[in-house]
């Protein structure tokens, strides 16, 4: 049974305006989106900036209302607050935000900071406490002489690290990395995937990854789902997003990662613009009249893709 | 490649902490020629910025220090009065920054954004200057000039916003136009967009064009000459083929290493250990990297490193690079 089921989901914002602040329309921010989880798996959400992508991931911790859907985790509804709370939801699922700094008190020693979620869901001697603060820091990599250090005493590839420290500290199911590593650098976005990685091979966690950097995801990744515009265009696994894709979005997102070969650059930039160009011309076939994206439909056991529906039956 | 148009001639920028002063850039010296986009790449803390701000003179002359030579038609730019600066920037030097939003104004209207650089540097008539405005936001491939010219920067997306920032940048057709990060807040779709404009608008004009960026991707992508600098220093410099297809430095050689690759996916990625020493901490003496290859023998390095140049053009810093491999034999 998969960990996480999210079910037709939906979160509407209202738009209000005028003199009585009536609601006129609504931001469709998430638009009816089905995924599973399943335990152990990095499960990637891809998509541009006001795709949906953060509100799915927030959904899931309960930090935004949800309008329609359900979200069913190890076969509970967790949707409203109540049911969260009789299943030690907020022990089991656990967060890592893109902004290390602003996610981290600043008058807190480390200690202190990776310390809360013990305190606040196990009844821990100081010893205990102690001793499980230095092997959180051992596992990502951090010595006893940070413990009592505060969060900007540190670099920023370290405080990402007492972020996940942090966020595995209850031994959670499943946590939610919501863009960990946009913020860092080449060689210390490497460390914090590599923590990630193993962490996730010791303790059996699932992860939803969510990044706009293609080439992370296709590391970190076996299945994922492209976003646009609130809804899915394609969803699958490493090896048909990246080696078939089939939803022009898929493609123009595909075409526009820059390539570290240089001899074929110019080779490149071609196929970029013509992949655009397509984009363009038959963007209308691939949404329907108000913009949105069109019903996922099967390609493969593992593939699903928004397509136009003559297309399908073409293929 | 065009004629020379900056020549920098072992710079040293330093900032003050305390009583002392600390070098942020030390000992660079590099070449750009109009016609020619190069890029500066880096981590976070080595200097990039630094480096740029030292060129068009925003530094606060009361924390820092800059000596050595910066050369740009005929002009000494070290120790060059504001006013001097002034003239300058916009007129024969054109920035562009990272974060677009912070850039702009945001009670300004775009065309009085745009035409305030006509207004300080040229005596054209309004409505010249009008055309000219409509004339740039065209060519930075925004549709309907007109309307975006009476917009404010809150009602523009950040890929339009860049665009603005472009459109100052170049308005009064510099020589030289200096790009920090132009492109790490934007999406990737956007960001090809923005590159290809930046191609574009230097063909046109024939500017040279510096292009700093953490994002190796995107260099090979745009660049013709790179830089590569650590802690302060150039490490390695040619052209970008030399770099991305025989990198020496091992500065360099782990960072193309631990780009996620496709055909590795899910293996554990290179990691380079340690971190960048903060500036306090610089070391003064030996090869800056040493302390991050710990496996490399000291022997290997130079106690006072110096600039190599074995193959034309291809410049790379220390001795380390002829011997260096990974810690597990791998050479790459």
């Amino acid at each position: 049974m998969s960990l996480v089921e999210v079910k037709d989901l939906k979160v509407h914002y209202p738009i209000r305006s005028g003199f009585f602040n009536r609601i006129h329309d609504y931001v469709y921010a998430v638009d009816g989106v089905n995924f599973e989880i399943e335990p152990g798996q990095t499960y990637g959400l891809i998509g541009e900036t006001g795709s949906g992508k953060t509100t799915i991931g927030r959904s899931i911790i309960g930090l935004e209302k949800i309008t329609s859907g359900k979200i069913l985790f190890d076969g509970h509804d967790v949707s409203t607050k109540k049911e969260r709370n009789a299943l030690h939801y907020n022990r089991d699922v656990q967060m890592i935000f893109q902004d290390s700094l602003s996610s981290l008190n600043p008058k807190k020693r480390i200690y202190d900071i990776i310390a809360e979620p013990l305190r606040n869901f196990e009844k821990l001697s100081d010893t205990e406490e102690k001793h499980r603060v230095r092997e959180l820091l051992d596992t990502v990599g951090l010595g006893d002489d940070d413990l009592f250090k505060y969060p900007f005493e540190f670099s920023g590839g370290q405080r990402q690290r007492i972020g996940v420290a942090r966020a595995i500290s209850t031994n959670p199911k499943l946590v939610i990395a919501d863009e960990p590593v946009s913020a860092l650098d080449l060689s210390v976005q490497a460390q914090v995937l590599n923590y990630m990685q193993e962490i996730q091979k010791q303790f059996n966690i699932s992860y939803l990854f969510i990044s706009h950097d293609l080439g992370v995801v296709r590391h970190m990744c076996d299945s994922m789902a492209i976003m646009h515009r609130g809804r899915f265009v394609e969803l699958g696994t490493r090896d048909d997003i990246y080696n078939h894709p089939q939803h022009i979005y898929t493609k123009r997102l595909l075409a526009a990662i820059p390539d570290v070969n240089v001899d074929e650059r110019d080779a490149h930039r071609k196929h970029r613009k013509e992949v655009e160009k397509v984009f363009d011309t038959e963007q209308s076939r691939y949404y329907d009249k108000n913009g949105r994206v069109l019903p996922l439909q099967k390609v493969s056991e593992t593939h699903s893709v928004a397509l136009p529906e003559d297309q399908v039956k073409g293929e | 490649m065009g004629e020379e148009l900056l020549t920098i001639d072992h710079l040293h920028t330093s900032f003050k902490r305390g009583t002392k002063y600390y070098d942020a850039v030390d000992d660079v010296s590099l070449k750009i020629h109009k016609d020619e986009i190069l890029a500066i790449v880096g981590e976070s803390g080595c200097g990039k910025t630094t480096l740029a701000k030292s060129i068009i003179g925003l530094h606060d002359l009361k924390r820092t220090k800059i000596s050595g030579h910066i050369g740009f038609e005929n002009q000494e730019l070290v120790g060059a009065s504001p006013e001097k600066f002034d003239k300058l920037r916009g007129s024969e030097m054109g920035m562009i920054f990272q974060d677009p939003l912070a850039a702009l104004n945001p009670l300004m209207r775009i065309e009085d954004q745009i035409q305030e650089v006509l207004d300080y540097h040229t005596d054209y008539s309004k409505s010249k200057k009008h055309k000219i405005v409509l004339e740039l936001l065209d060519q930075v491939g925004l549709e309907n000039p007109e309307r975006v010219a009476r917009q404010f920067p809150h009602e523009l997306s950040g890929g339009m916003r860049q665009r603005i920032i472009i459109a100052i940048a170049i308005a009064c057709k510099p020589e030289l136009i200096i790009a920090d990060e132009p492109t790490t807040a934007l999406d990737v779709t956007i960001q090809a967009q923005i590159l290809d404009l930046l191609r574009s608008i230097q063909a046109q004009n024939h500017a040279g064009i510096i292009l700093i960026t953490h994002d190796l991707g995107v260099v090979a992508d745009t660049a013709d000459e790179v830089v590569v600098m650590y802690a302060g220093q150039v490490v390695e410099r040619g052209s970008v083929s030399q770099i991305f297809n025989h990198p020496l430095h091992p500065y360099t050689r782990s960072l193309l290493k631990s780009i996620p690759q496709a055909d590795r996916a899910g293996d554990r990625l290179y990691a380079i250990e340690g971190s960048v020493p903060p500036l306090t901490k610089m070391p003064h003496d030996g090869c800056r990297f040493a302390p991050r290859i710990p496996w490399v023998p000291e022997s290997a390095h130079e106690k006072k490193p110096t600039m190599h140049e074995p193959e034309k053009g291809h410049f790379v810093l220390c001795t380390c690079y002829q011997t260096f491999e990974f810690e597990n034999g791998e050479v790459v």
